[in-house]
């Protein structure tokens, strides 16, 4: 009987070890997403660097992101949009973080390298539909997107005003899979952070402007969208939670948030 | 002596219980899925849901129309079916019947590896093999679409109606094929005319099986489908059941219509699965009786 009690207090110890229930505060939850993967990567790297303090991070989406905040389940939303009216009315609150670019992508075989973003959004509606009317091949466009409620998708509409009206011949659910297409497919088209933007796919000029940091930043580049933070408005933040939310926002950040790829937003 | 029952029925309980944890999963399951999906159904209209032509859930004036997913799953399904058992049945045939020990442990193994390849890396590969194949084969501007899919199912649910057919043939009784070649049968003829006939319900619980597979598939036919909702045709780009809940869970706040529309989508195939598997039941049933 001992040996059995001691063997369940030992076992419970052993857990409790392995999971952390000693309440091991010093955490910083974030949760959101996905495109935002590399930023808080390295600012949390950076952070866990100085303060001791564990940054986690679960991509799961913007939507699931803000969600996650409303409910308690991590500290710090991400979203990779602006937060809208009815999630603000709920109790939310963002604050931006940097600047994505938002890179339009077509195979490097391609010879049309520059679009207007009228042009653009008339390829995604459907009015153009074949790449000789723009210059290039005789090849039908083929229309790369991502689903429903993506960051990007949500980013790339709202800024060409495609909303809902985008014929896509693909809806991939995550950028990477939106990057392999479009290299394997010299007719196809699409878009994704200009962060995780390879060789293996040409970015193109949008009206001229080569999607770039100063470009993002000056704001001649315009297919762009914030990266937000979002926090509830009522509740303080808990001390570590608080902590990394001045450090990231803080200008020391600034050079990790633009070695990612992403320009910062003060 | 006394001990050793108590022991007895110490086990057997631990046995039940754990066998009860089985039996309320899918109770939990089965009525969570109706409790969440029957809202939505209620909401939009059960006519309206099913027969829908269009899905537009983040729309301003949002649609929810099955119609082409669940059309889409059947033709999907269908496909990789006419596809599947004919390759499948008559490998198994041959590895039962005909094919000499060497060749069926070679062939047996290389089956029951690909059995074990994760769904998502035959996704990967029907993207990034497949679907350029199928491009440049057809000449269409695109390959992903409902073909590319059938393909990627049919390969998957290849393992599943082999191995049972085998197991089926393996299990007709010698004395029947050794009546029938000494009748003057040829062995073509046994096979076919005896062997067949009598592992018929194995074999036709072995393409349920495939069907129950390939249309509760989700992560492949995600990869090489297109995913967009439109109503099937071959060479378009298509969603299924399983990939329109897939899509848009993680993205659905709770409690929202949409939300709700996809546990509705879910139950309807969950409908789809437990007919599969009553089907499946009574083959299996009448197998035993035999």
């Amino acid at each position: 009987m001992k040996k059995i009690i001691s063997l369940i207090t030992s076992a419970i110890l052993i857990a409790c070890a392995l999971t952390g229930c000693g309440g091991n505060k010093e955490s910083v939850a974030t949760d959101g997403s996905t495109s935002m993967n590399k930023v808080i990567g390295a600012l949390g790297e950076a952070f866990e660097n100085e303060t001791g303090i564990t940054v986690t991070y679960n991509a799961t989406g913007s939507g699931a992101g803000i969600q996650a905040v409303l409910e308690g389940r991590c500290d710090i939303g991400l979203s990779s949009r602006n937060l809208k009216d009815e999630e603000k009315a709920n109790g939310l609150e963002g604050t931006i973080l940097a600047f994505d670019g938002i890179a339009i992508i077509v195979n490097p075989n391609n010879p049309v390298s520059d679009l207007d973003i009228d042009t653009l959004a008339k390829i995604y509606t459907g009015e153009i539909k074949n790449w000789k009317e723009i210059g290039g091949n005789d090849a039908e466009i083929v229309l790369i997107g991502r689903e429903a409620n993506s960051g990007t998708r949500d980013g790339f509409e709202s800024i060409t005003d495609t909303k809902d009206k985008c014929k896509y011949r693909q809806e991939l659910t995550s950028t990477g899979d939106v990057i392999t297409t479009v290299a394997s497919n010299p007719g196809a088209i699409g878009y994704a952070s200009l962060a995780s933007v390879k060789n293996n796919v040409k970015a193109l000029t949008i009206g001229g402007v080569v999607a770039s940091e100063e470009t993002i930043k000056d704001g001649s580049y315009v297919v762009q969208r914030p990266f937000v933070l979002v926090t509830k408005k009522d509740t303080a933040l808990p001390e570590s939670a608080q902590k990394f939310f001045d450090y990231i926002t803080s200008d020391a950040a600034d050079e990790i948030i633009s070695s990612t790829g992403v320009v910062p937003a003060n | 002596m006394k001990k050793n029952r108590l022991f007895e029925n110490i086990v057997h309980g631990i046995f039940l219980i754990l066998g009860l944890i089985t039996v309320g999963c899918v109770l939990l399951i089965t009525v969570y899925l109706i409790i969440s999906g029957i809202p939505a159904i209620k909401e939009i209209g059960l006519f309206n849901f099913l027969f829908g032509k269009e899905w537009a859930s983040t729309a301003p004036e949002p649609k929810y129309g099955i119609l082409p997913f669940i059309l889409t799953s059947v033709y999907g399904t269908a496909g990789a079916i006419l596809i599947g058992v004919p390759i499948g049945f008559f490998t198994a045939v041959y590895l039962s019947k005909v094919a000499n020990k060497k060749v069926r442990a070679v062939i047996e193994a290389s089956v029951n590896l690909l059995a074990g390849i994760p769904s998502v890396v035959y996704g990967l590969v029907g993207m990034l093999v497949l679907v350029p194949a199928i491009r440049e084969f057809f000449n269409i501007p695109d390959g992903a679409s409902l073909f590319a899919a059938i393909i990627v199912l049919a390969i998957m649910i290849l393992p599943n109606i082999i191995k049972v057919s085998i197991t089926a043939l393996d299990a007709v009784p010698k004395e029947y094929e050794d009546a029938s070649l000494a009748l003057g049968a040829t062995p073509t003829e046994t096979f076919f005319r005896v062997s067949v006939p009598a592992a018929k319900s194995g074999i036709a619980a072995a393409v349920v099986l495939g069907v129950g597979r390939a249309i509760g598939e989700a992560m492949a036919v995600m990869m090489v489908a297109g995913n967009v909702a439109n109503m099937p045709s071959l060479f378009e780009s298509v969603r299924f059941l399983t990939t329109a809940v897939a899509s848009e869970m993680a993205y659905s706040s709770p409690g929202s219509l949409q939300r709700n529309a996809l546990f509705s989508i879910a139950l309807v195939l969950f409908l789809f699965i437990m007919l599969i598997n009553a089907t499946l039941n009574f083959f299996l049933k009448r197998n035993k009786e035999k």
